[in-house]
């Protein structure tokens, strides 16, 4: 385990913690993005650049930035703060995050319990990636196409605004 | 303390998925929720290279990709659906949407 990997992974699991305690979105965004860069490196020491690249540009890329824009186009403002520190009390989060707590210490305690020989890990090259891909895996990336626009339409159609057909200013002379 | 590349890249993602578990159970702001659900699928993703570089097989990274295509397509259609639910409500109280009428 080489020195790299430990400190991008204890960058990505602190950055986490501080997502999930925030009380104000936007920071909570931003450790999050933070969170994701460090699991970008955790992956090419995984020798896995490829994916590395792709989890910044398409995770911290535009899947966060996407959702920043989308609380900037809410504009929920100070008191939805307060909402969520009112009820983020400890005796609401104690006992789930105590029983998660428990389950990640049986989750430790059976990983570190048998571990494999020192074999290493191997690089899979993004060639390797693409064959597979376009090999035995195309029908699967079909379907994640075929997903893909699903989720495009039904963002559009979700997200449509009713009720709302004349323009501004035809309103503004109909009232006159 | 010498402990094996894949069984550190495991335990990684296992904490990272499990913080994710503990935000998605005691968060009510239901962006804070669609986050949570963002940390969990990372988690599985990281998961899915490390094995992958374990066997030295390209599978897991496929999956990966996969994973990404599926996050994205889901944080669009979760983000206007929170849209919808905000105008509706006019608050993003994941409880109130439960008494949401037709």
């Amino acid at each position: 385990m080489d020195i790299t990997f430990l400190i991008a992974a204890i960058i990505a699991v602190l950055a986490t913690v501080r997502v999930i305690t925030c009380y104000h979105i936007m920071h909570a965004l931003l450790y999050l993005v933070v969170s994701l860069l460090a699991v970008a490196v955790v992956l090419y020491t995984f020798g896995a650049p490829f994916m590395a690249i792709l989890e910044i540009i398409i995770y911290a890329g535009a899947i966060m930035v996407l959702i920043i824009f989308f609380v900037m186009m809410l504009n929920l403002g100070l008191e939805t703060v307060e909402h969520e520190k009112a009820w983020l009390r400890p005796r609401i989060w104690i006992v789930p995050g105590l029983f998660c707590l428990v389950l990640l210490g049986e989750l430790l305690f059976l990983i570190l319990q048998n571990r494999q020989p020192a074999a290493g890990i191997q690089v899979v090259s993004p060639k390797q990636v693409g064959m597979a891909m376009f090999g035995p895996y195309l029908i699967a990336v079909e379907l994640v196409g075929i997903l893909l626009m699903a989720g495009i339409v039904g963002a559009y159609h979700l997200g449509r605004q009713q009720g709302k057909t004349l323009h501004r200013f035809l309103e503004n002379n109909l009232d006159t | 303390m010498n402990i094996h590349p894949t069984t550190a890249g495991l335990l990684l993602a296992g904490i990272l998925f499990v913080l994710g578990l503990i935000s998605v159970l005691i968060r009510r702001n239901i962006i804070f929720m669609l986050l949570s659900v963002e940390i969990m699928l990372n988690a599985a993703g990281l998961a899915f290279v490390v094995a992958a570089s374990h066997w030295g097989q390209p599978d897991g990274q496929v999956m990966f990709m996969f994973i990404l295509a599926m996050a994205a397509a889901e944080v669009s259609v979760g983000l206007a659906l929170i849209l919808q639910l905000y105008h509706q409500l006019r608050t993003l109280d994941s409880d109130e949407a439960s008494r949401m009428k037709g």
